[in-house]
C-alpha cells in the first residue's frame, strides 16, 4: 500500500515540475482512525474515518510555496500542484529555501502494531469500558467523565525532485480517563492515560487507575500561603514544560530572535542532572519515524547534556542558513502544513532516584501534578510565566494537604537552572508534544497563593 | 454551488438508517482557505488549501456513531452510511427505501462579503502584511522584531437529516494578527493584536490594518517600562473586547449544555438562580452581524440566534446543540458547531459577552482606589468542574487613586467563575468583540469573545512582586 503513496507522491513532484516550478516535493497520507468514548459503561460516540490527502511544497526563483488537497487522483493533484506554484509567487526571496541536500531514511523498530487491524470495535469499546470501571473501582470517585479510546492506521509517503522517495506504515493507539472526586466545591478531576502503537499496549486497569488515584490525591485541596520553596514537578507537568523548551531549542526560533537560548550553544543552561535529547529514533516514541518532512534519515539530536546546551534543532532551510547539517528535524503533522522546525520526541533522561526521594530531598516545598495556563501564562520572548497549579504541600519530606489555587512563577531559564534531580519513574506523555518524561526536584521557585 | 443532491443525499440517510437508530445526519463541505504570514521583514510560508468532504452520523438513544472521509464520491458516502448503521449493536434489518424526502439546499451566506477574498490577487493580501510591518515598525525605535499573519477561509457546507431537513451556508471569513517584539537593553516584550470577522476583505481595509499594528507595537513599547505585577486580593477592571475571555472561560464553557448533563459545570441544575448581580446580562450570539463567531446555521442546520445566558443576574439558559437539547426537551439554541466535517458536532459558544451598561469605562476606573486594570490577556484555561480559573495579564497596570499608573508584567488573575461573577460591581457601555480560536474535545472554532470594561470588585492577583 505505501508503494502506491510513493507513485502518487511522484505524480504530484511531476505535476508541480509541469507547472514551471524549478523543485518540488509531494507529501501522501492515507489511512483509517477510530475513535470511541464510553459514559457510565455505555458508547456515548464512536467515530470511524478515511483520511487522504496531498500537499505539495513548490519552489521557483529562491521561492516557496505549499498547497494540500484531499482528491489524490490525477486531476486533483495537478490542481494542487498548481495552487502551490502559484503560491510560490507570493512570498519574498528567500536564499536559503529549498530541497536538502542529502537525503535518506533510517532503520526504525516497526512503526505499525502487528494487531491492531485485527481488533474488532466491540474489543476496543470493551478495553474503554474496563478503563471507565477501573476507576469506578476506588473508593471516592463519584463520577468519571469520560474514557476515550483512539487509533490510527495509516501510511504516509514523500517524493522530491531531487530523487529521494520513501514511505512508511505507522500506527498508534492511546486512551485516556478523567475520574472526578469530590463533591461539590471540593471536587477535582485526575487524568489518567496510555499510549503505545496498538490497543494491545494500553492497560485498562493503569488508565482508570491512574485517573482516580491522581483526582482522589486532590480532594479537599485548599490555597496555601504565599512562599518560595523546592517544587517536585510530576512527569505530566515536567513533560508540559520541557515542550516548551524544546519549541525554543528550535533554529527557527532561534534564527527569528524568538529563543531565550539564541547565542547560549556551549553555556551551561540547566542543572546538571538534566539530559535531554530530541530522538526521532526512539523505540517507542509516539513521533519515531525513519525520515523526516523533507526526506532527511532521522537520528538522535543531543540538546542539553550535563546541564550544558550543546545543540538546537534544525530543518535544511535553517541548517544552511546557520551553516549547518540538517538534525532532520523538519516536522509534518499532516498533508495540510508544509514542513517546519519541531521537536519529534523529546526525551529526558531519567535520573537514578525514584520519585520519593525527590520527595524528601525537598523537605517542605509543593508538588505539581497540573498546571493551567501555560500555554498564556507563559511568555515566549522572556520566557517568564506564572501559571496555575494543583498538587499537594510536602512537609517533613513527605507529601500532605492537597492544594489548589495557588499560581507558580519563574522564567525558564531560571526554572532550568534549578533542576537539582531528575527522577527514575520515565514515560511517554503526549503534553508538551511527544515527551519521554521524568520527575523533576527544583531548587526553589515563587507560589503564591492566600 | 450545489455541493451533494438531495437525490444522493436521502438514500445515504436511510441507508444509515438501516439496522435502527433515532436521527441520521449527512454533514457535506468543501472548503477553501489561503494563509500568508510575514516575519522578519519577508513575506513567506503562502499556503493554499482546498478539501471537500462528508460526514455521516446516526443517534440512536444517547449514542452517536459517525463517520467522516475525504471526498464525496456515492460509493463513499454510501459505505460510511453501512459503517454508521453496522455500528449500531443489534436492530432488524429495514427497507432502507423508506423514502426520506429531502429539498434541495444551497449555501448562499446570511453575512455581507462586499470583497470576496479569492477574487482579490494574493499580492495585495502580501501588501497588508508589509503595511503592518512599516506601521508597526515606524511606533518607536524599541521595536525590534514584527510579525503578521493573514488567513481567509471559505466554507460552504450543507446539513441533510432524516427528518427532513435540508439547510445550507456560505460562510467567509478573514482574519489579521500582528505580533511586535520591542526591546529595550535585556527587557523583552511581546504585544499582539487581531482584526477580522465573518465576511469579506472589507474587514482589513487599510486603515484598520494600521490601526492593528499600531496598537501591537503600543503595547509592547508600553510594557517595557513595567514593573513585576502585585499579589493578593484588589479590585480588577478586565478590558473590552478580548478581556471577555473570562466571561468565555470562566462562564460560557459551564453553560455548554454537554459539560451541564455530564453534571460537570457549576452551573449545573441553577437555571433560574441568580448568580450575579442585577446589573449582569450576558448573550451567546451566533446571529450577529459580521462577528467572528457568527454563521448563518449551526453546523446542524438550525439558524444561529441571540440567546440570553445571564438576565439581570439571573441563569436563563444553557448552550445546546441537537443531541442534549433533545435529551432537556428543549430546542436547540443553534449552538451544534464542529470544526469539519471530520468532527462531531457539539454545543460550543459562537460570539458570547456581557451586555453593555451605561457608565464609561473612565468611570469604573476613578471609582477605584487602588488595583489592577487588566487590558488583555495571553489566554486562560478553567476547569469546568470546579469552575476554577487563571489568567495571564498580557497588558495590565496599577491603578492607584482612581488613576491607571504603571504597566505591571507577569500578573494572573486566580479565582472561581461563580466567584468572579459576584463580584462584578460595575459594567461601561464600550462592548466590543475580540476574533479568539476556542479548543473544545480536539477541535477549533473560531469564537467571538468580548465585553464592555468590567469591574470586580476583588479578585485574586498572582504576581512576582516580593
Amino acid at each position: 500500500m505505501s508503494a502506491d503513496l510513493e507513485a502518487v507522491a511522484s505524480v504530484g513532484v511531476n505535476a508541480a515540475l509541469a507547472a514551471g516550478a524549478t523543485d518540488a516535493e509531494a507529501f501522501v497520507e492515507q489511512g483509517v482512525e477510530r475513535e470511541i468514548r464510553v459514559y457510565e459503561g455505555a458508547v456515548e460516540s464512536l467515530t470511524d474515518a478515511a483520511r487522504r490527502g496531498i500537499g505539495v511544497r513548490a519552489f521557483a526563483d529562491g521561492r516557496a510555496g505549499y498547497a494540500y488537497g484531499t482528491d489524490i487522483g490525477d486531476a486533483g493533484i495537478e490542481e494542487v500542484a498548481r495552487a502551490a506554484r502559484a503560491a510560490a509567487e507570493v512570498a519574498d526571496e528567500d536564499p536559503y529555501v529549498g530541497l536538502p541536500d542529502e537525503t535518506g531514511a533510517t532503520e526504525v523498530a516497526p512503526l505499525r502494531s502487528p494487531e491492531i487491524g485485527e481488533w474488532t470495535t466491540e474489543r476496543k469499546v470493551d478495553l474503554a469500558i474496563a478503563a471507565e470501571r477501573a476507576a469506578r473501582a476506588h473508593a471516592g470517585v463519584g463520577q468519571v467523565e469520560q474514557v476515550v479510546y483512539a487509533d490510527a492506521d495509516g501510511s504516509r509517503a514523500l517524493a522530491s525532485s531531487r530523487g529521494f522517495s520513501g514511505s512508511f506504515e505507522t500506527s498508534a493507539a492511546w486512551a485516556y480517563a478523567s475520574a472526578l472526586a469530590g463533591d461539590g466545591a471540593d471536587r477535582m478531576t485526575g487524568i489518567g492515560l496510555g499510549i503505545g502503537r496498538g490497543p494491545e499496549d494500553l492497560d485498562p486497569e493503569q488508565i482508570g487507575g491512574e485517573a482516580a488515584t491522581r483526582a482522589l490525591a486532590q480532594v479537599g485541596a485548599r490555597p496555601v500561603a504565599s512562599r518560595r520553596c523546592p517544587v517536585v514537578l510530576d512527569p505530566f507537568v515536567a513533560a508540559s514544560f520541557v515542550g516548551f523548551i524544546g519549541a525554543m531549542l528550535s533554529a527557527d526560533a532561534v534564527q527569528r530572535g524568538r529563543s531565550l537560548f539564541a547565542d547560549r550553544e556551549g553555556d551551561e543552561i540547566a542543572g546538571e542532572p538534566l539530559r535531554l535529547a530530541d530522538d526521532g529514533t526512539a523505540r517507542e516514541g509516539p513521533a519515531t519515524a525513519p525520515f523526516d518532512g523533507e526526506g532527511c534519515p532521522r537520528r538522535r539530536v543531543p540538546l542539553i547534556d550535563g546541564g550544558r546546551l550543546v545543540g538546537f534543532l534544525y530543518d535544511s532551510r535553517t541548517a544552511r542558513r546557520a551553516g549547518r547539517a540538517t538534525t532532520a528535524s523538519a516536522e509534518r503533522p499532516s498533508y495540510r502544513s508544509p514542513p517546519a522546525v519541531g521537536t519529534s520526541n523529546l526525551v529526558i533522561e531519567p535520573g537514578p532516584a525514584p520519585l520519593e526521594d525527590l520527595v524528601a530531598r525537598a523537605a517542605d516545598g509543593l508538588y505539581v501534578m497540573g498546571v493551567v495556563g501555560l500555554h498564556s501564562g507563559v511568555n515566549p520572548v522572556s520566557g517568564t510565566f506564572s501559571v496555575g497549579a494543583t498538587g499537594r504541600l510536602i512537609e517533613r519530606g513527605e507529601l500532605a494537604d492537597p492544594v489548589r489555587e495557588v499560581t507558580i512563577a519563574s522564567d525558564l531559564v531560571s526554572m532550568l537552572r534549578s533542576v537539582q534531580a531528575v527522577g527514575s519513574e520515565a514515560r511517554w506523555v503526549p503534553f508538551g508534544g511527544s515527551v519521554h518524561a521524568a520527575p523533576m526536584l527544583l531548587g526553589e521557585m515563587a507560589v503564591s497563593g492566600l | 454551488m450545489t455541493l451533494l443532491d438531495p437525490e444522493l443525499a436521502g438514500p445515504v440517510l436511510a441507508r444509515a438508517l438501516r439496522r435502527g437508530g433515532d436521527v441520521a445526519e449527512l454533514y457535506v463541505e468543501a472548503r477553501h482557505g489561503f494563509a500568508l504570514s510575514l516575519d522578519d521583514e519577508r513575506v513567506e510560508r503562502p499556503q493554499s488549501g482546498d478539501e471537500v468532504g462528508a460526514s455521516v452520523r446516526l443517534i440512536s438513544g444517547d449514542a452517536a456513531y459517525f463517520g467522516h472521509v475525504d471526498g464525496l464520491r456515492e460509493d463513499d458516502l454510501l459505505r460510511i452510511a453501512d459503517s454508521v448503521a453496522g455500528a449500531l449493536a443489534a436492530g432488524d434489518e429495514r427497507a432502507s427505501d423508506d423514502g426520506i424526502r429531502l429539498t434541495a439546499a444551497h449555501p448562499s451566506s446570511r453575512h455581507p462579503v462586499e470583497t470576496p477574498p479569492q477574487e482579490v490577487d494574493a499580492a495585495r493580501k502580501a501588501d497588508l502584511l508589509r503595511a503592518c510591518d512599516a506601521t508597526a515598525r515606524a511606533a518607536g525605535v524599541a521595536v525590534s522584531q514584527v510579525s503578521a499573519g493573514y488567513a481567509e477561509e471559505r466554507r460552504a457546507v450543507q446539513v441533510f437529516n432524516s427528518d427532513g431537513l435540508a439547510a445550507a451556508d456560505d460562510r467567509t471569513r478573514v482574519r489579521l494578527a500582528v505580533q511586535v517584539v520591542a526591546r529595550r537593553g535585556e527587557v523583552v516584550e511581546t504585544g499582539s493584536e487581531t482584526r477580522g470577522g465573518h465576511g469579506g476583505l472589507e474587514l482589513l481595509a487599510e486603515d484598520a490594518v494600521r490601526d492593528v499594528a499600531a496598537d501591537a507595537a503600543r503595547k509592547a513599547l508600553t510594557m517595557l517600562d513595567a514593573r513585576a505585577a502585585p499579589s493578593g486580593r484588589m479590585p480588577v477592571v478586565v478590558g473590552n473586547g478580548f478581556g471577555g475571555v473570562l466571561l468565555h472561560e470562566a462562564v460560557g464553557h459551564g453553560l455548554e449544555a454537554d459539560a451541564v448533563q455530564k453534571n460537570t459545570s457549576i452551573y449545573a441544575g441553577r437555571l433560574g438562580e441568580r448568580i450575579a448581580p442585577a446589573l449582569v446580562t450576558a448573550y451567546d450570539d451566533g446571529s450577529r452581524t459580521g462577528a467572528w463567531g457568527s454563521d448563518g446555521i449551526d453546523d446542524e442546520g438550525t439558524p444561529t440566534q441571540r440567546t440570553t445566558i445571564i438576565e439581570d443576574g439571573r441563569l436563563t439558559s444553557y448552550l445546546y446543540d441537537r443531541v442534549r437539547a433533545r435529551r432537556d426537551d428543549v430546542p436547540s439554541t443553534g449552538n451544534g458547531r464542529r470544526e469539519s466535517f471530520r468532527d462531531l458536532p457539539i454545543p460550543r459558544m459562537t460570539n458570547t459577552f456581557f451586555a453593555p451598561g451605561e457608565g464609561s469605562p473612565e468611570a469604573l476606573i476613578s471609582d477605584t482606589q487602588r488595583g489592577l486594570y487588566a487590558v488583555s490577556f495571553g489566554g486562560g484555561q478553567v476547569d469546568p468542574a470546579t469552575g476554577d480559573f487563571v489568567f495571564g495579564v498580557s497588558e495590565g497596570y496599577l491603578i492607584e487613586d482612581g488613576r491607571v499608573t504603571a504597566p505591571v508584567r507577569g500578573a494572573t488573575l486566580v479565582g472561581n467563575g461563580l466567584e468572579a461573577l459576584r463580584a462584578i460591581d460595575g459594567i461601561a457601555d464600550d462592548l466590543e468583540i475580540g476574533t479568539g480560536y476556542c479548543g473544545k474535545d480536539g477541535q477549533r472554532v473560531p469564537a467571538g469573545v468580548g465585553q464592555p470594561h468590567v469591574r470586580l470588585r476583588e479578585l485574586t492577583v498572582g504576581g512576582t512582586a516580593a
